[in-house]
C-alpha cells in the first residue's frame, strides 16, 4: 500500500472532505479506513463524527473547528503498511427462482444459465466497499464481469427484505423490504439490520463476504434457527 | 399521557437527530425546522434535546390526560386548546383532559409542539427521531397514546415578551456554501444557479425537496460519495435535489453546493411552488 495525494475540501460550516483519486480500488478502501482510524483516535475527546465512502472520507466536527493542516500532518504519520483486521463472513443465499424474481430475465440478457449465474456469483470473495442508501445496505464490489447488469431503469416497489441483487458492476443485499431497482437473483435468511444489536449492523466497510449456496428448505431451517437464537453465522478474521 | 384523537397529515416525533451511525447507512434524521424545535424547548426550560412533536400543514387533534405546559413554535397552524385560539412562542399550562387542535395554516409549514419534559417515546440508537425501520412507526397515528411526564403544580408565569421570526418564513434567500463540485459548473451553470428564481415541486418531503426548474447539465454522474443534510445535487436530467434531514448518507450525482444550517431550517417552511433563490456565502 502506498500514500496518496489527497484533495481536501471545506464542506458545508463544520466538515470536511477528504478525497482519494476516483477508482475504485482495494488499495483505496484500506487507506481511507486507516486514516479514519487515526482520525477517529486523535479527535476522540471532540466529538466528532467520520464516515467514508469508496473514494472519500468525510470529517465533521459539531464543536472545536479542526484544520486541514493537522489532517494533513496526520496523513503523512499513516503508517500505510499497517495491517487491519477484517472479518469474513459467510452468507447463506438460497438462489431458488421463487426468490431470485430476475433470474429468468438475467439467464436471457447475460447469455448464460441459472446455474452458471449462481456458480459464478458464489465463486468470489465480495469487499465491503460502503454502507448507505439504506441502514444496512452492503455495496459490494468485486463481482465478476460476465454477471454485472444495470440497474433497472424504473424500480420495482417492494424488493423483499434479506433480497440479493445485481446492480451494474456491484452487488448487494436488501436489509429491509423496501422499493429499489438492482436485479434479483436470491435472498438471505440472515437479519443484515438489527436496532437491538450493538452495532446494529455486523458487517462493516473494509470485510468481505462471501456467498454459500442454499436450498430452500436449508433457508427454511435458518429462519427458524433465527428465530430461536441459536443461529451462528461463520466468521473469519483476517489481517488486510 | 397524550391521546391522538386525530393524527393529522404528517405528524411525528423528533430531536436534534441520531449522531453515528451514519456509517451502517441511517440518516441522522431530527427536526426538519432545528431553529423552531429548539424555540419549543427553550420556552419550557426543557434540554435541547427533548423530543418534540413535528406537525405539518394539518394538525392532529391531542387530548391531555395528564396536566403540563406545552409552546407551539414554527408556522402559524392556528392552534387552539379547547376551541380557543391560543398563541405561538409562548408557554401554556394544560390541565387534564384538555384538547389541542389546529386550524388554517396561516405561514410555514411545519410546526413544534413541545410538552415539560419532553416527548417520551422510545429511543432507538440514541434518538427518538422517527424514521422507517428504526423506530417502530415513523409518524404517529390515531389512537396511539404518547408517553410524558407528570408535573405536579403548574405554576403560573408572566407571559414571555413576544417572539417574533417572521422572516424565517418570509424570507426566499437560500444561503449555499460551494459543494464539492462546484468547479466543474460552467460558467452558464454558475451563472442559471444564482440568477434564476426557482420553485419547490410537489416533490418535497423529508427526506429531499426537487425543484420545479432545471438547470442545463452535462456533468456526469460521481463515484458513490458522502452528502449532507442540506447537500443540493444536480441529476444527469438537470434536476436539482436538495437533501433534507432524512437523507441517505451517500449518493452518485455531483454535489455543486450546500446549504447552511439556518437555510435548511428556512427551506423547511416552504412547500410547493415556494419561490427560492440562492446565494453563496463563504
Amino acid at each position: 500500500m502506498k500514500s496518496y495525494d489527497l484533495k481536501y475540501k471545506r464542506f458545508g460550516g463544520n466538515s470536511i472532505l477528504i478525497e482519494w483519486p476516483p477508482t475504485i480500488d482495494d488499495s483505496i478502501l484500506k487507506n481511507i479506513l486507516l486514516f479514519k482510524s487515526y482520525i477517529d483516535k486523535k479527535y476522540v475527546n471532540l466529538k466528532i463524527y467520520t464516515k467514508t465512502s469508496y473514494n472519500s472520507l468525510l470529517v465533521t466536527y459539531p464543536n472545536e473547528i479542526i484544520k486541514v493542516l493537522e489532517l494533513r500532518s496526520l496523513y503523512k504519520n499513516l503508517e500505510p503498511l499497517k495491517k487491519q483486521s477484517f472479518n469474513k463472513w459467510e452468507i447463506p443465499v438460497c438462489y431458488d427462482i421463487d426468490f431470485g424474481k430476475d433470474l429468468m430475465f438475467l439467464r436471457k440478457k447475460l447469455s448464460l444459465e441459472i446455474e452458471e449465474i449462481i456458480s459464478i456469483h458464489i465463486s468470489k470473495e465480495y469487499r465491503v466497499f460502503n454502507l448507505g442508501f439504506l441502514p444496512g445496505f452492503l455495496y459490494l464490489g468485486g463481482m465478476d464481469k460476465r454477471i454485472h447488469y444495470p440497474r433497472k431503469n424504473s424500480p420495482s416497489l417492494d424488493i423483499e427484505k434479506g433480497s440479493v441483487g445485481i446492480g451494474g458492476f456491484q452487488t448487494g443485499i436488501y436489509p429491509n423490504q423496501s422499493p429499489g431497482g438492482w436485479n434479483i437473483i436470491g435472498k438471505t435468511p440472515i437479519n443484515l439490520f438489527d436496532i437491538e444489536m450493538t452495532p446494529p449492523c455486523f458487517i462493516k466497510a473494509g470485510d468481505k463476504v462471501k456467498f454459500v449456496s442454499i436450498s430452500k428448505k436449508e433457508y427454511g431451517l435458518i429462519l427458524i434457527q433465527i428465530q430461536s437464537n441459536i443461529y451462528e453465522l461463520k466468521k473469519t478474521v483476517f489481517n488486510d | 399521557m397524550i391521546e391522538v384523537i386525530k393524527s393529522g397529515l404528517y405528524t411525528s416525533i423528533q430531536d436534534k437527530g441520531r449522531f453515528g451511525f451514519e456509517n451502517y447507512g441511517v440518516p441522522i434524521s431530527g427536526s426538519m425546522d432545528q431553529f423552531s424545535s429548539l424555540l419549543a424547548n427553550k420556552l419550557l426550560n426543557n434540554n435541547e434535546n427533548d423530543a418534540v412533536m413535528e406537525i405539518t400543514m394539518t394538525g392532529p387533534v391531542l387530548k391531555f390526560h395528564k396536566m403540563t405546559k406545552i409552546s407551539i413554535t414554527g408556522a402559524d397552524i392556528s392552534p387552539s386548546l379547547n376551541n380557543y385560539p391560543i398563541k405561538l412562542n409562548t408557554s401554556h399550562s394544560i390541565n387534564k383532559d384538555d384538547i389541542l387542535s389546529f386550524g388554517k395554516l396561516k405561514y410555514g409549514l411545519r410546526c413544534y409542539l413541545s410538552v415539560s419534559g419532553g416527548f417520551l417515546t422510545k429511543k432507538v440508537l440514541n434518538s427518538r427521531s422517527m424514521y422507517p425501520n428504526i423506530t417502530k412507526s415513523f409518524r404517529i397515528a390515531k389512537g396511539e397514546h404518547l408517553k410524558i411526564n407528570s408535573i405536579k403544580y403548574l405554576k403560573t408565569r408572566l407571559s414571555m415578551s413576544k417572539i417574533d421570526y417572521l422572516d424565517h418564513f418570509k424570507s426566499n434567500e437560500i444561503n449555499v456554501y460551494k459543494g464539492p463540485e462546484f468547479d466543474k459548473l460552467s460558467q452558464k451553470q454558475n451563472l442559471d444557479i444564482f440568477n434564476k428564481n426557482f420553485s419547490i415541486s410537489n416533490n418535497n418531503n423529508r427526506m429531499a425537496f426537487q425543484l420545479n426548474e432545471s438547470v442545463e447539465n452535462q456533468l456526469k454522474p460521481i463515484i458513490t460519495s458522502l452528502v449532507m443534510q442540506g447537500t443540493v445535487q444536480l441529476t444527469p436530467s438537470g434536476n436539482i435535489l436538495i437533501l433534507m434531514r432524512d437523507n441517505q448518507t451517500c449518493g452518485g450525482y455531483p454535489r455543486i453546493l450546500q446549504l447552511n444550517e439556518n437555510s435548511i431550517n428556512k427551506l423547511s417552511q416552504k412547500y410547493m411552488n415556494n419561490k427560492i433563490r440562492f446565494k453563496l456565502v463563504e
